[in-house]
């Protein structure tokens, strides 16, 4: 029993260095601003979520201690990272980030105009 | 066996924050940085948890949570600033 949890702790963990070590050279490689947001707020998040995984199953497997804060903030990290990362390539946008040079079309740009039209 | 998983996993997430630091000192505009900060503070969390679980205490399990709310309140202030250039805007029918 406890050598089966021990294969599916080490499972989460390992899912979860590998997630957020591709999210870093997502970060690192990636062209402009929006992609690297991408990368860094889906692939961080879903690696911290694997690895908050693995340490609540072990502390209430091999402890025998249920710690919800644990579970409280995966349910907060689940929230609030698509959020944060939301707002920061809104104000990326606004605060006159370039796009990449080879992105094709950008729709927010002619909003202005469409909204002086239609209103 | 856990140990040295956890040890591998500790060493996979410093590696991935050396990353994220080396796009906090270079990255081109402010934006950049205040993507790879959050990062930081997220793998931060990772680091917290595993330390914990390496020294067998759950006495550190409350950093978890908190390092995640302050992470999200610094990014939504600093996004709000670089977009309106205030924080905490004033009333104005007052």
């Amino acid at each position: 029993m406890t050598e089966i949890v021990n294969y599916i702790i080490g499972f989460f963990l390992l899912a979860g260095g590998f997630l957020s070590l591709v999210a870093s050279f997502g970060v690192l490689r990636l062209p402009d601003v929006y992609t690297r947001n991408h990368a860094a707020s889906k692939s961080a998040t879903l690696g911290i979520m694997c690895i908050l995984l693995g340490t609540f199953l072990y502390f209430y497997i091999v402890h025998g201690i249920f710690n919800s804060k644990v579970l409280l903030a995966i349910v907060f990290i689940f929230v609030t990272a698509p959020v944060g990362g939301h707002l920061i390539a809104r104000a990326a946008y606004h605060s006159g980030a370039k796009l990449w040079d080879k992105s094709v079309r950008d729709d927010l740009k002619d909003k202005e105009k469409y909204d002086r039209q239609h209103s | 066996m856990l140990e040295i998983i956890i040890r591998i996993t500790l060493i996979c997430v410093s590696l991935s924050m050396l990353g994220l630091i080396y796009r906090v000192i270079k990255g081109p505009t402010t934006p950049d940085r205040v993507v790879a900060l959050d990062a930081l503070g997220v793998n931060l969390i990772a680091i917290v948890a595993l330390v914990s679980m390496l020294i067998d205490s759950d006495a550190f399990l409350e950093v978890i949570l908190l390092l995640g709310i302050l992470a999200f309140i610094g990014t939504v202030s600093f996004s709000k600033f670089l977009e309106k250039g205030a924080i905490i805007e004033r009333d104005r029918n007052r």
